[in-house]
């Protein structure tokens, strides 16, 4: 009977701890993957500008403020205790979440619009700095010694299932809306932000239930609780160096293998591949789905094998297949591997359309859609811009879009004399007769091409396979890691001591795998392989986890500390 | 197993300041290579960068030198050997 009712209590406090855990990463991302729709909204069209307040936001919000907010956070959470301190963290980040979608756009209110939404996306930083310490300490603080492993790993699914609640929002809102409907001042983009409002009231409701840490209460009623956390934990050598430890022996790789599989795979499949933007993101999803459970199941084991060689073994598979899985990425999806269907009645060629650049009236962009069926299913679209230098700015009054009808001369150098349709942005069409003597003085020597894949259902699956394989390597190293800190650290100082260098290791090393990754592959680009090498960003990653693999077979105990009351 | 602690503890210690001027250097290469219209982002993104791993190498340095010293030749098993 005492046993069931352990069981029970310990189920809740896993279920209120998680769903607060996955609120606060379900806000974190949703910014990261509205970013595009949050720079063009909040920005200054002025290209550089938008780029250094987006520098700050990305950057400074997740490489400073979030190690900064573990260390605010982690001293509170041990000076005043777990419960309170995490429930603050949780209003922090569901408050300016919420908050970021009732700003107005920099069109409504200026710059005011990009100052408030940077400092809301650094309290969002601040806020997750301090969460997962916190709810990983909780749990673990209430989890029997044997069984560790497997309750914290429930916190770890969080991180993932809240990637998946995103990803799964955003697509959801858009495929109902529309692109443009989603993309407007006041669309769809925001509702995923006002969804988080509902989501967070519901977890601090579960969350004001909870009672606090049993140990973290006991150290309290004996007045044994830390005096100065920072300093216990960073200034005493014996502490300090466990700290080094955990962050150079097992987070910083645990980091880069975490988002090398979640986030630079997305990326990688998006960018690299181009694989259309649902596409790709729908085969995310079905991956995170089959990986999740093993987050559990790999915490489950760790409770019986110990946890370093779980971890040790998911930097491992990384490091040696990386490479392999990212090449066959890349195989799968070129068109040099596809037999092209040589029924022309089966290639749509959509018309040519052309557009007058508003800023500047003297240049035409000729924009050519042109499909390519495949034998298997497959479907790739290309989109070539070219843009012509014109002799004098073409009028077009309110009007965008020109649709042309005599497309066989928008290539040439010369003078021409086309018959245009005027189309107003919102599709109107102004003047259907209305003729341009345009002077095009020449062409811009590089077309852009845009390309666009649908694959086939077989590379489908298989892309949804090694994406999955990837996750799995996420959960082996990542499913023991919060037990595993835990177990590092005394209870007195444990919020503060495993909060750092999670944050570091997550943040910093993990945070930079794609920033680090495209610097890596601008190196190998040179005048015989302008492209470079697409695989080269991948060095990062197996870089830092082969060190990080390194330190901790050498430094690492596999023992599993069953006492984490002292 | 604890004198290849302390062998790999001096190989911390020396890869720590590599490290640090690595990204000096390609800091400078980028930032001095940026056009007028990135160079602020790109300093931008550098300066954050190096402020964040500066203290990073520093500490890699210090584990390189408590490997070194012995100071991971035993864990600790309880909070009280925590304790200095």
């Amino acid at each position: 009977m005492s046993q069931a009712k352990d069981s029970s209590k310990i189920a809740f406090v896993i279920g209120a701890s998680s769903v607060g855990t996955l609120i606060e990463w379900y806000d974190f991302y949703i910014f990261g993957m509205l970013a595009t729709i949050i720079s063009q909204q909040f920005f200054p069209a002025d290209a550089g500008t938008a780029a250094l307040l987006s520098t700050l936001a990305i950057f400074a919000a997740g490489f400073i403020v979030r190690p900064f907010g573990a260390l605010v956070f982690g001293r509170l959470g041990d000076l005043i205790g777990r419960k309170y301190t995490f429930l603050l963290t949780l209003l922090i980040m569901g408050g300016s979440t919420f908050a970021i979608g009732l700003v107005p756009g920099y069109a409504s209110i200026g710059w005011a619009a990009p100052i408030i939404v940077l400092v809301l996306r650094l309290l969002q930083g601040l806020a997750l700095g301090g969460e997962y310490g916190g709810a990983a300490t909780y749990v673990a603080e209430h989890a029997p010694a044997d069984r560790r492993g497997f309750w914290t790993s429930w916190i770890q699914t969080t991180a993932t299932l809240g990637l998946f609640l995103a990803l799964g929002i955003i697509i959801l809102i858009r495929s109902n809306q529309g692109v443009e409907k989603f993309s407007a001042e006041w669309g769809g983009w925001r509702y995923p932000f006002w969804i988080s409002l509902l989501l967070v009231i519901v977890s601090i409701l579960i969350r004001m239930k909870m009672s606090e840490s049993p140990m973290f209460s006991k150290l309290k009623a004996e007045g044994k609780t830390s005096v100065n956390p920072l300093k216990e934990s960073f200034g005493r050598k014996a502490n300090f160096k466990m700290v080094l430890l955990a962050l150079f022996g097992a987070v910083m790789g645990q980091g880069v293998i975490w988002y090398t599989g979640q986030f630079y795979a997305q990326s990688f499949i998006e960018t690299v591949c181009k694989v259309d933007f649902i596409q790709s993101r729908n085969l995310m999803l079905w991956a995170i789905l089959f990986a999740t459970p093993f987050f559990v199941i790999f915490g489950y084991l760790s409770d019986r094998i110990g946890r370093k060689w779980i971890m040790m073994a998911g930097m491992l598979a990384g490091i040696l297949t990386y490479r392999p899985i990212y090449q066959h990425f890349l195989d799968v999806t070129s068109a040099n591997n596809r037999v092209e269907k040589i029924d022309l009645a089966n290639t749509v060629t959509a018309p040519l359309m052309a557009s007058i650049d508003h800023k500047d009236n003297t240049k035409l962009y000729i924009i050519h859609h042109y499909d390519t069926a495949y034998t298997d299913g497959a479907h790739f679209r290309y989109t070539k811009t070219d843009t012509l230098h014109i002799a004098a700015a073409y009028a077009v009054g309110d009007a965008g879009v020109i649709s042309f009808t005599q497309v066989n001369k928008l290539d040439s150098t010369k003078t021409d004399t086309i018959i245009a349709k005027v189309k107003a942005p919102n599709g109107t069409i102004v003047d259907e007769t209305k003729s341009a003597n345009i002077v095009v003085i020449n062409k811009s020597v590089k077309p852009s091409v845009v390309i666009e894949k649908t694959l086939d259902n077989d590379t489908y699956w298989n892309l949804i396979w090694l994406v999955f394989v990837q996750i799995l390597y996420v959960t082996m190293v990542y499913g023991p890691i919060a037990a595993f800190l835990v177990e590092m650290f005394p209870t007195k100082i444990r919020y503060t001591s495993m909060s750092l260098p999670y944050h570091i290791g997550n943040g910093v090393f993990g945070g930079l795998v794609p920033f680090l990754g495209t610097l890596i592959v601008e190196f190998t680009k040179n005048a015989d392989n302008p492209a470079g090498d697409p695989l080269a960003g991948l060095w990062y990653p197996i870089g830092v986890a082969s060190i990080c693999l390194f330190i901790g077979v050498v430094y690492l105990t596999n023992k599993v500390d069953k006492n984490v009351m002292d | 197993m604890n004198n290849i602690k302390k062998m790999l503890g001096l190989v911390w210690m020396a890869a720590a300041p590599i490290l640090i001027w690595f990204l000096a250097s390609q800091a400078m290469q980028k930032i001095s290579n940026a056009t007028e219209a990135t160079k602020a982002n790109v300093m931008l993104q550098w300066v954050i960068i190096l402020s964040i791993f500066a203290p990073i190498c520093f500490g890699f340095f210090i584990f390189g030198y408590y490997g070194f010293k012995g100071e991971y030749d035993h864990l600790p098993e309880s909070s009280a050997e925590l304790d200095d």
